[in-house]
């Protein structure tokens, strides 16, 4: 019993501490973020390999779940004699959810592993190190334009996915099972509010884009230096950015829509 | 940039470790270390494995803090420095790890101009021929635009060799350079140690188990073990020395006061416990 109580305290222990330790880092990280204003061309390297290269899977995915929301949000719809507002249904799906949630995950599961694994191997190759003793803070160097560039991509891949996502919903349902596209349009602009909808999306995106490169960044940081740390530290970005933006996003939109 | 060894006779350390205590992992590394490293000389610091060398230097260049006792450098206590501080006396003192640490995203050319790029305002037609000149020196100035994945394992050295100098230090520390090299590449290396320390009048620590390449460059040796230094002196002094634990290590005999066995339970208890069973 005192065994397992003790291994429970330790466990417990080194969660809090870690916990601190990526709140530290973070306020560091943040400290430094000032010192890019000079050095602009660091962000705009790291925005390409975060952003750019997250292109494909974003655009490509965003297309199938509007395919598929298409299809679905037809098939409902239809029963009721409802399929003119299958643009409505598609856009507040992508634009309040799927967006932000979906880009997200998929920002974790290409950007945030990359972000770690690179970050990780850096400081298992004694690159962090070198670059401490060369008197260059690794933070402001290598975490801090990482950090930023994933912060700003994510909107932007999230707004592009319901983009993307809207117009393979109307490709399906206008297009291939013949719902009028005038009403498709109309409808979607006159249900959509801008600030209700769009703007809270984007606020999620934000939240998410901040909370998924700070886990990647700090995993990778943090990694053991070993080839083994660094796959665990991999893993651990896509599992724990998965489950803070699931967990975040009932948070958000308990607190945008659900009048408490 | 030397300020010489010695003035009216008397030796002026660079370095002084004072009762340093470290223990990693509730593991003691370090008790009660004392040691100095004369300036302009090239000082080596041999140990087995494990014994805490590239710990002291980690502890020398501020990354790691003892739990107590002083490190000086130039008279300046490391762990008392602010991080200003602390980072205006890393530029005065360069470092070559065991893996070379170069940059993987930037070719040879731009890893030895990084540090001036990131601490100087140098225009880059001067950095261009400061890092030539520094890459003529390890003798790899044909080797500018290859990538760090592209050079062999002395090459990555020479490289990083040539990054650590770039500042024009007034220390270089070496954590195990001759490692995993070749007897042309470890007879390179040596050279290059030697000679750059004397051209561009530099302190050189250098951490290493490889004791016929130490003892051919140092002026001076600690040999550390059991969490201090257990023998000090020139390399002809330290080959004289009464020292069983030293001539074992030196020697490299299997037999001496180092036991072989990693420390365990009697043999037969545990035998005759399989036995059982």
């Amino acid at each position: 019993m005192i065994g397992w109580l003790q291994l429970l305290g330790r466990w417990s222990l080194g969660r809090v501490a870690r916990l601190g330790r990526g709140h530290l880092f973070l306020v560091r990280t943040l400290a430094s973020l000032p010192h890019l204003v000079l050095r602009p061309r660091l962000v705009i390297r790291e925005l390409f390999s975060v952003g750019v290269l997250s292109l494909l899977i974003i655009v490509v995915s965003g297309g199938f779940v509007g395919f598929v929301l298409g299809l679905q949000g037809y098939v409902t719809l239809v029963r009721f004699g409802a399929e003119e507002s299958l643009g409505v249904v598609v856009a507040l799906s992508l634009v309040r959810e799927l967006g932000p949630v979906v880009s997200a995950l998929l920002f974790a599961g290409r950007a945030g592993s990359a972000l770690t694994a690179e970050i990780g191997l850096m400081k298992s190759t004694e690159q962090l190190a070198g670059l401490e003793m060369m008197a260059v803070d690794p933070i402001e160097r290598v975490v801090a334009p990482r950090f930023l560039a994933g912060f700003l991509a994510m909107p932007l891949l999230a707004a592009l996915f319901s983009a993307v996502g809207v117009w393979g919903g109307y490709f399906v349902g206008s297009g291939l099972l013949g719902v009028d596209s005038g009403a498709f349009w109309s409808q979607m602009q006159s249900q959509v509010d801008f600030h209700d909808d769009v703007v809270n999306g984007i606020i999620k995106s934000v939240v998410f884009g901040f909370v998924a490169s700070w886990i990647a960044v700090f995993e990778g940081y943090d990694a053991v230096p070993t080839s083994e740390g660094v796959g665990r530290a991999t893993t651990r970005t896509v599992v724990n950015t998965a489950l803070a933006v699931l967990g975040l996003d009932f948070i958000l939109t308990a607190l945008m829509f659900g009048n408490f | 940039m030397n300020d010489g060894s010695s003035m009216g006779g008397r030796t002026v350390a660079r370095v002084e470790v004072r009762d340093v205590h470290f223990s990693r992992a509730g593991r003691p590394i370090f008790r009660g270390l004392d040691l100095d490293v004369p300036a302009g000389s090239v000082t080596g610091i041999l140990g087995p494995s494990g014994t805490g060398k590239t710990t002291l230097l980690n502890l020398i260049g501020g990354r790691l803090r003892p739990a107590r006792g002083t490190v000086r450098v130039d008279g300046q206590d490391v762990h008392r420095l602010s991080r200003g501080g602390l980072y205006a006396l890393r530029k005065r003192m360069g470092m070559l790890f065991q893996s070379g640490a170069l940059l993987t995203d930037l070719n040879v050319f731009d890893n030895v101009a990084f540090p001036l790029r990131e601490h100087t305002r140098l225009p880059e037609a001067l950095i261009r021929d400061v890092v030539l000149i520094k890459l003529e020196m390890v003798g790899l100035r044909g080797a500018r635009d290859l990538m760090p994945a592209e050079l062999s394992g002395g090459m990555a050295r020479r490289v990083a060799l040539a990054r650590a100098i770039v500042l024009d230090p007034v220390m270089v520390m070496y954590d195990e350079p001759f490692t995993g090299l070749d007897p042309i590449t470890k007879a390179v290396i040596v050279q290059l140690i030697r000679k750059l320390n004397q051209a561009l009048g530099l302190t050189s620590i250098v951490v290493s188990h490889d004791v016929a390449e130490t003892f051919s460059i140092a002026d001076y040796i600690h040999v550390i073990a059991e969490g201090g230094v257990i023998a000090s002196g020139t390399p002809d002094a330290l080959r004289e020395t009464g020292s069983a634990w030293v001539r074992q290590f030196i020697q490299g005999l299997p037999d001496g006061p180092v036991p072989f066995h990693y420390p365990a339970r009697p043999y037969y208890e545990e035998l005759l416990e399989g036995q059982g069973a």
